[in-house]
């Protein structure tokens, strides 16, 4: 995977004028603007906001802080603006910056309304904004097909989870009987014990499985890579990802401690961890190792939420912070590293450590922070994951061995990605000589790096600020926030640690001959990328297949199709509704009724079987005749004048038209067509006899024969009605005949000379 | 007589889809006169059947006295008499029109937009 032609071009800092700077500005403001809310958040007070939106569906744009949705939305904002001012110099002078600015401020700010939306409604439609706006992000190098292909997937993926998460959501508010988030958590026993839980669980977590890339939807994320780096950067560290963290964490107080929130979010998590850092070994792209890394985080994220214990909430919080700080970070470095070298192969990179002094030490701090070792960030937030793994109720070991396995693979690959390319001797030439990244580019990697030294030397700033309103968020009360301390003294995560350290250098002093065997014994696992392939080619294959079939170009069979569906609603009518019993009374007949039902019989069975033109033409005006007679006898005057008359007009036509065509072949007969016929003529017959044997209602009618006179001056009920209570619709029917006239007309002026 | 010609009705019915599902645009014509027509009288005969009583007020009289014939159904089939005549007028131009353009009437075999050839 080579970076675009475009992203080589010469670094120029801030290279793209206020299109560049606005969005920083924006972002910056943002996080000034949530930083402030700090101190109340931080005091337990929970912020809200509210405007009506569709009153009249009980849809209102309602927002609410509290420590989780501040922590998430510091965290989106805070490196947004580090992400934003990276772009603007790392695509300077890209001619689509602009668009690639707003792409990526508009998904900012839908990830911003998700983690504050307090509403169900107003969260979907947040988080379908998140799927399209990265749709767009992940496939902003549009010229590539790679780029294309991995962007549907990725929407295809996250869309579909959404379609779920919407009907969860649904379910949801249903159950609940309000979609305000803030009742619906205060309600958490009651929607546990309802009828629905399991289906509105299912649902909301293949919603968030989908988007934060659980096992078995992960592979939709490495994939995301084609994207520019920085957007990697924002989608992996803080947010797209995240938000199905966020929605498994909002949801925590109302749908967790059942067996089944426990053991699909412990099991699918440590899966995933476990799976993912192994992948991750396998990876030699610094990117992709990077990428594979964020699975594993997701998964212990994922893991942690499944328990219930106050470690665990206090572990949740601390790692979801330290992994966004050094993921965003080495991301950073990453791409500063692809743009000063041209490459991101971990096997060519080497001795970039004098070249590019800041970055490296930049990276080395993130990737401490990363590996977990003191007195970083990362190292509090390990101590406490084996805290919180050893405090789960069912199965500590399972979950401890889990955390200990990934933590130790996630030390190699911190030290295969931030350590070894800068410190190691350069084992060939590089695509380009490299220098020190500009200071637009190395701000973000060092304010995060830092941020990680810092918190890790003073956690209690962090641990008042964040992490305590985040735990008491998702349990309800400030007991249950564990203390962060870099020294707890020796006590068994201190030992897990220890173990992590030299399990983890050993993986790391042998992470090359480990990839090869990861190598080999991956190849052998059935691909589920190639099978998304194979999934969407079979799509097709079944599109292109049931077009052939259903579509096939022949008039006759499509006017089959819609006469047997005609048949098929008027026989599912009657089934469902019944038949009244039917009025079957012949006994008034007399011979001149007889005689003119034979009349319409013979006529159109001449019709029919006629292989003659003139007699079959004859035949259709024993029809229209028979037809006019009928409305004669029945007292229709006025009907069987018009019937007459255009009888007169078709007869004219046919003579015009009609023998100037070729004669009729000897149609042969075609028993599923003569089936279908019957059996519709007969269903017509039957709904017929149906309506005449149901009682007549005639307001209408009575109201026509009443007023004609007093309010039309009419004697003939029927004209009056044509000409004065329905005058429009005439006058529509006579524009009918018109455009039907003129469209004639054109068809047959083109006639002469034109014969193909 | 609402019975017989309900059924009539039917077998008329039948008649015209048989024809129109012969794949030749002339018996297609044929077919949709024969549709119409059994249109029409389905109209007429479900609002029921009243025999030589036309719906006339009668002179020096302001609304109608005695039986007489429904008057919604007939002015119903008097305008889809002359919207079906419309139909079939242009129906048989575009027929004439395809036959001097195509030199066929069989629908099946005016295969220029979609050419058979072109189907995977």
């Amino acid at each position: 995977m080579s970076a675009p032609a475009s992203e080589s071009a010469a670094p120029a800092p801030l290279g793209n004028g206020w299109v560049g700077v606005l969005p920083v500005v924006l972002a910056a403001a943002l996080f000034a603007g949530f930083a402030s809310m700090l101190p109340a958040v931080a005091a337990g007070s929970v912020l809200r906001w509210q405007a009506d939106w569709v009153p009249s569906l009980g849809l209102s744009l309602a927002v609410l802080v509290d420590g989780l949705s501040l922590t998430f939305a510091l965290l989106i904002s805070g490196i947004g603006a580090l992400v934003l001012l990276y772009s603007n110099t790392y695509l300077a002078g890209h001619p689509q910056y602009g668009r690639f600015a707003l792409y990526l401020t508009a998904f900012m700010v839908s990830m911003l309304g998700l983690v504050l939306a307090d509403d169900l409604i107003l969260l979907f439609v947040f988080w379908e904004l998140t799927t399209f706006t990265s749709y767009l992000l992940i496939g902003f190098s549009h010229e590539a097909e790679t780029s294309r292909r991995n962007a549907l997937q990725a929407l295809f993926v996250t869309a579909a989870g959404g379609l779920a998460f919407l009907a969860g959501l649904i379910l949801l508010g249903f159950a609940a009987g309000t979609t305000r988030i803030s009742d619906i958590l205060a309600q958490g026993d009651a929607l546990k014990a309802h009828a629905l839980y399991l289906p509105i669980l299912v649902l909301l977590l293949a919603g968030a499985f989908t988007k934060s890339a659980q096992v078995p939807f992960h592979f939709w994320l490495p994939n995301a890579m084609a994207a520019p780096t920085p957007v990697s950067a924002f989608l992996h560290s803080a947010t797209m990802v995240k938000a199905g963290i966020y929605l498994l964490a909002r949801m925590h107080p109302a749908l967790s401690g059942t067996g089944v929130w426990l053991w699909t979010l412990t099991i699918l998590g440590a899966v995933t961890a476990v799976f993912a850092s192994l992948l991750a070994l396998r990876q030699t792209d610094l990117k992709q190792a990077l990428a594979y890394t964020t699975l594993m985080a997701l998964g212990t994220l994922t893991l942690f939420l499944g328990q219930e214990s106050g470690y665990a909430m206090t572990a949740f919080a601390t790692f979801l912070i330290v992994h966004s700080l050094y993921k965003a970070a080495l991301f950073l470095v990453v791409g500063c590293i692809d743009k000063a070298t041209g490459t991101r192969e971990a096997e060519l990179l080497g001795g970039l450590g004098r070249a590019m002094p800041i970055t490296a030490i930049a990276a080395a701090v993130a990737a401490m922070s990363m590996a977990g070792f003191p007195p970083f960030l990362g190292f509090i937030g390990k101590e406490l994951k084996y805290a919180g793994a050893l405090a789960v109720a069912s199965e500590p070991v399972l979950v401890a061995g889990a955390v200990l396995v990934s933590n130790a693979l996630m030390l190699a690959v911190a030290g295969v990605v931030a350590f070894r390319p800068f410190w190691r001797p350069a084992s060939g030439p590089l695509p380009r000589s490299p220098g020190e990244a500009p200071w637009a580019m190395l701000s973000g990697p060092v304010i995060l790096a830092a941020l990680g030294a810092l918190f890790g030397l003073y956690p209690d700033v962090l641990q008042r600020a964040l992490v305590a309103p985040t735990v008491v968020s998702l349990t309800g009360t400030p007991a249950e926030v564990k203390e962060l301390k870099l020294w707890a003294g020796i006590n068994m995560p201190l030992v897990l640690s220890a173990t992590t350290f030299v399990l983890g250098l050993a993986f790391y002093a042998w992470h090359r001959p480990l990839r090869s065997a990861l190598e080999a014994a991956f190849s052998r696992l059935p691909s589920l990328d190639a099978g998304w392939d194979r999934f969407l080619d079979g799509l097709k294959a079944l599109a292109a297949w049931q077009t052939r079939v259903i579509q096939t170009g022949r008039l006759t069979d499509y006017l089959f199709a819609t006469f047997a569906t005609i048949l098929l609603g008027l026989a599912a009518g009657i089934m469902a509704g019944g038949l009244p019993p039917l009025a079957i009374d012949v006994s008034g007949a007399t011979w001149v009724h007889v005689a003119l039902a034979a009349l319409l019989l013979a006529g159109a069975g001449l019709t029919v079987g006629s292989a003659s033109r003139i007699a079959a033409i004859a035949a259709l005006g024993v029809v229209g005749i028979g037809t006019a007679l009928v409305f004669i006898v029945f007292g229709a005057p006025d009907v069987a004048i018009t019937q007459l008359l255009v009888e007169t007009l078709v007869v004219v036509l046919v003579a015009v038209a009609l023998l100037r065509l070729p004669a009729l072949a000897r149609d042969r007969f075609r028993p599923a067509h003569a089936a279908l016929a019957t059996a519709l003529g007969a269903t017509v017959a039957l709904v017929l006899l149906a309506v005449l044997s149901a009682p007549l209602d005639r307001r209408l009618t009575d109201y026509f024969e009443a007023a004609s006179w007093p309010e039309a001056y009419g004697r003939n009920i029927v004209n009056v009605i044509l000409v004065d209570f329905r005058a429009l619709d005439t006058f529509g029917e006579i524009a009918v005949v018109v455009i039907a006239a003129l469209s004639a007309y054109a068809l047959l002026r083109t006639t002469k000379g034109d014969r193909t | 007589m609402e019975t017989l010609l309900a059924l009539t009705i039917g077998a008329l019915t039948g008649a015209a889809i048989y024809l129109m599902l012969a794949g030749n645009l002339m018996r297609f014509i044929f077919g949709l006169v024969l549709i119409s027509n059994a249109a029409n009288l389905t109209i007429f005969a479900a609002g029921r059947l009243t025999e030589g009583a036309p719906p006339l007020i009668a002179e020096g009289a302001d609304t109608l006295t005695g039986t007489a014939a429904n008057a919604l159904p007939q002015a119903l089939v008097l305008t889809a008499i002359v919207i079906g005549f419309g139909l079939f007028a242009f129906a048989i131009v575009l027929v004439f029109r395809a036959w001097t353009t195509l030199g066929t009437l069989e629908p099946d075999e005016m295969r220029l937009a979609e050419p058979p050839e072109a189907r995977p």
